[in-house]
């Protein structure tokens, strides 16, 4: 038994965080986020070549071919840092391709994903806003060798910036009626908007889509030939839940660690504000909390790769836990420093907006505790 | 990441599941004569004092297989390993880490075999969290030390025989925790009275202590004179994953969600009430973080790191749990909820009832939550001593 992380593991860590820390300083990602773009094709360009972007690529189509712990390590700093970039849609995609992708479908994405020419996102969820995996209102039509879309996706991570859209929508039928379609961003009758996020470092968007035509070989097939299906959307459900969460914990871990360094700073009567148990003993529950989630995250990656059938329930506690958790952890980290955490140049701020974004995406704790019920209470 | 156990691991919890499946039989058949036997099997399989040293009688086992053995004992809500409740706990250990052969010839095989109980007196009247303060006072006098003061809240006083005893031989000495010494003190010593405390439901399981002049023999002194604040630290390479806990928090769950199915809340099932089925969802989100913390201190153990402050963590979640699990087994009675044990109205005899005036020893016994939360505060995190 070991639930800790291999040397390698550790090793990966500290050269992520090494990187982060030279090339993408707090400064360095306020101005990123505050750019047109949201990312920075320089940076972008030298992640790829870092190896980042083909993380979970297998090695024979270019990747290192690693697996969701080793994710977990990366996405753990790339939260710490709020590094903004579309990292989250390359991950997605990479598992969607990994995971339902013909043999020639792999070799056609995925090289181009890992070396950062592609930028893919997963756009699924609709106005509806229903986690199902099964209510899809954008359709897909047959006609000769294509396929026909309509409808519209919302919550589009980093949409304006996507090269590659990885479209879910209905094409038959039933549970396997549901299709996931790689659709170009700049394919005729695709409208890609920006939608102003409460945290400009995690764009979102909307993607319309009017009588888009792709070859019926987009879609992704597993070399059974049958269609990917509502259960592998369900799945890539839980990858996205399980990834942010993983950002969380160390957005969390950041915030937290600014707090406590003020407070072995800052002097109020006479004494360290550290000292005042109403500044103390919250700093002990978030660590508290922070650990648990993270345990819980833990686990949930590893089910992720090597227990299935246990994933979603684990995911669902990880990010239930973590949404209440982080909530908290945010406005705490902003109101214990006092009016300097309330300004607009202190970085408390960045973190609280993470919070907030990463608790209402893909699904709230009031969602993933309902999963919990029935999967693992009821 | 890896959760698997190597084949020997795999072995031993073979071997305990089948020891189990022999000589434990299921919770209602657990009368008669079974305590005894009990008792005898598992203390020929050296599992009473599993984590001590062979060459004591204990069974030597790894920080791995006393995880094991406790998940599988607590997984089937088998009895205690033996009834030296305390003895087994700490007072055992820190003899074996601390005390002389002497010592050692003369009260381990006791404790293993559970003749009798031992009582810790460390909290006094004025003392608890802050507990190096005390003041019970211990002055050597040729071959005895005279102890003139008082305990209290001491747990199974009027039971024990014996009784590990934190006392100040030097007044003034700073830093405070240097002047104490550990006596081991027999309870029937002529000057020592015990007046027993009744708690809040109705039970008396803790006592004050006087102490009036008592001389205990030098012989009796554990570690060295003024070492006594090292021995309260803990002892022995122990498994501290708290993860024996957790089967104990699941099977109140379990029963918690039996309760929900049958209860209705305005007429409907309560199981179906979202708000019931939330809190039921995160009870056992918390428990189960309880359980993967728990795993993750074990591995640092097993590599041999030492795990000490952090296992404040799962107190702080024991401890609300424990408390939040049974106000929600009333919450779930509505109306009823407000009877206990008593009358064929009150739900399940009471039990929740019970359980929700039942937590001091997990609560307040071992540490506060505020003591717990400056541990982490201070240790962990680094922020001043308040
Ligand atoms: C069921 C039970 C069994 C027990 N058995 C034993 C036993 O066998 N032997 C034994 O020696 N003792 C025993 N105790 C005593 C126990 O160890 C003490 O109660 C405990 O250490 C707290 O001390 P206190 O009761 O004096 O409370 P105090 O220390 O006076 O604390 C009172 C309140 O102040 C808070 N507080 C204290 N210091 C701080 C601080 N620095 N910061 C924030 N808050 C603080 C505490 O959290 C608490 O809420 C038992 C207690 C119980 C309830």
């Amino acid at each position: 038994m070991n639930f800790g992380f291999t040397q390698e593991q550790q090793i990966l860590r500290s050269e992520v965080r090494k990187y982060l820390e030279e090339r993408c300083p707090m400064e360095d990602a306020r101005r990123i986020m505050e750019s047109a773009e949201g990312y920075c094709p320089e940076r972008w360009k030298e992640i790829a070549e870092l190896g980042w972007l083909g993380l979970l690529v297998p090695e024979s189509y270019g990747g290192a071919g690693l697996g969701w712990v080793d994710l977990v390590v990366l996405l753990e700093e790339t939260g710490r840092a709020l590094f903004p970039s579309p990292l989250l849609g390359t991950v997605l995609a990479t598992l969607a391709i990994v995971e339902n992708g013909s043999p020639e479908q792999q070799q056609r994405y995925l090289p181009r994903i890992a070396e950062g020419t592609d930028l893919f996102s997963v756009a699924w969820l609709e106005r509806a806003d229903v986690l199902d995996p099964e209510v899809q209102a954008t359709r897909a039509v047959r006609e000769g060798d294509d396929l026909v879309l309509d409808g519209e996706k919302l919550f589009v991570t980093d949409a304006v910036s996507a090269s590659h859209f990885i479209v879910s929508c209905r094409e038959s039928e039933g549970p396997e009626g549901i299709a996931l379609a790689v659709v170009p961003a700049d394919a005729a009758g695709v409208t890609v908007t920006n939608l102003p996020s409460i945290d400009a470092s995690k764009r979102l968007g909307k993607v319309s889509l009017a009588g888009v035509r792709v070859p019926a070989d987009a879609t992704l097939q597993g070399a059974s030939g049958r269609p990917a299906g509502a259960a592998a959307l369900g799945r890539l459900f839980d990858h996205a839940a399980a990834a942010i969460t993983a950002e969380m914990v160390g957005a969390a871990e950041g915030a937290h660690a600014m707090v406590v360094e003020y407070a072995k700073a800052r002097r109020q009567f006479g004494s360290l504000i550290g000292r005042f148990q109403g500044v103390k003993h919250p700093l002990a529950e978030m660590y508290v909390d922070i650990e648990s989630f993270k345990s819980l995250l833990y686990y949930a990656a590893w089910c992720l790769d090597e227990a299935p059938d246990e994933a979603a329930e684990h995911v669902s506690m990880a990010k239930a836990y973590a949404s209440d958790a982080f909530t908290r952890i945010g406005i705490d980290a902003v109101e214990l420093h006092g009016a300097i955490g309330y300004t607009w140049e202190y970085d408390a701020q960045l973190y609280l907006k993470r919070s907030k974004w990463a608790k209402a995406m893909f699904g709230s704790a009031d969602h993933h505790y309902e999963r919990v019920a029935e999967l693992g209470v009821v | 990441m890896d959760f698997n156990l190597t084949p020997e691991e795999e072995a031993f919890r073979g071997d305990v599941r089948s020891f189990l499946d022999e000589h434990l039989p299921p919770e209602s058949d657990r009368g008669g004569m079974f305590p005894l036997r009990w008792a005898k099997v598992v203390r020929e399989k050296r599992w009473v004092g599993f984590s001590w040293p062979r060459d004591v009688g204990g069974g030597g086992a790894t920080v791995m297989q006393q995880a094991i053995l406790k998940e599988e004992l607590s997984q089937r809500a088998a009895p205690p390993l033996g009834t030296c409740i305390m003895g087994l706990a700490w007072v055992g250990p820190a003899i074996i880490q601390h005390g002389t052969e002497e010592q050692k010839r003369q009260f381990i095989p006791d404790i293993l075999d559970s003749k009798y109980q031992w009582c810790t007196g460390y909290s006094e009247p004025a003392v608890g969290s802050d507990l190096a303060a005390l003041q019970c006072r211990g002055v050597r006098d040729g071959d005895h030390y005279v102890v003139t003061g008082q305990k209290i809240w001491t747990s199974l006083a009027e039971w024990a025989k014996w009784m590990i005893l934190l006392v100040r031989t030097e007044v003034g000495r700073e830093p405070k925790h240097e002047g104490i010494t550990c006596l081991l003190v027999p309870m029937d010593s002529p000057g020592l009275t015990v007046k027993p405390i009744r708690d809040l439901a109705g039970h008396s399981f803790f006592a004050e202590v006087f102490f009036d002049g008592v001389r205990v023999p030098v012989e009796n002194r554990l570690g060295e004179e003024g070492k006594g604040w090292q021995i309260t630290l803990g002892a022995l390479a122990n498994e501290r994953s708290g993860i024996a806990e957790v089967a104990g928090l699941r099977r109140r769950l379990d029963r918690l969600r039996e309760l929900a199915r049958v209860r209705t809340l305005d007429g409907r099932p309560a199981l179906e009430d979202a708000r019931v089925r939330r809190r039921l969802a995160e009870f056992h989100t918390r428990i189960s973080a309880m359980r993967f913390n728990g795993l993750r201190f074990l591995t640092r153990q097993v590599k041999g790191e030492s795990v000490g402050s952090e296992t404040s963590i799962n107190k702080l979640h024991a401890a609300r749990l424990e408390q939040q699990l049974a106000e929600f087994g009333i919450e779930l009675q509505g109306s009823y909820g407000a009877l206990t044990g008593g009358s064929d109205e009150a739900v399940a005899g009471g039990h929740w009832q019970k359980q929700a005036l039942g937590w001091g020893t997990t609560v307040i016994g071992g540490g506060t939550p505020n003591v717990q939360k400056n541990i982490i505060a201070e240790r962990i995190l680094g922020l001043p001593h308040d």
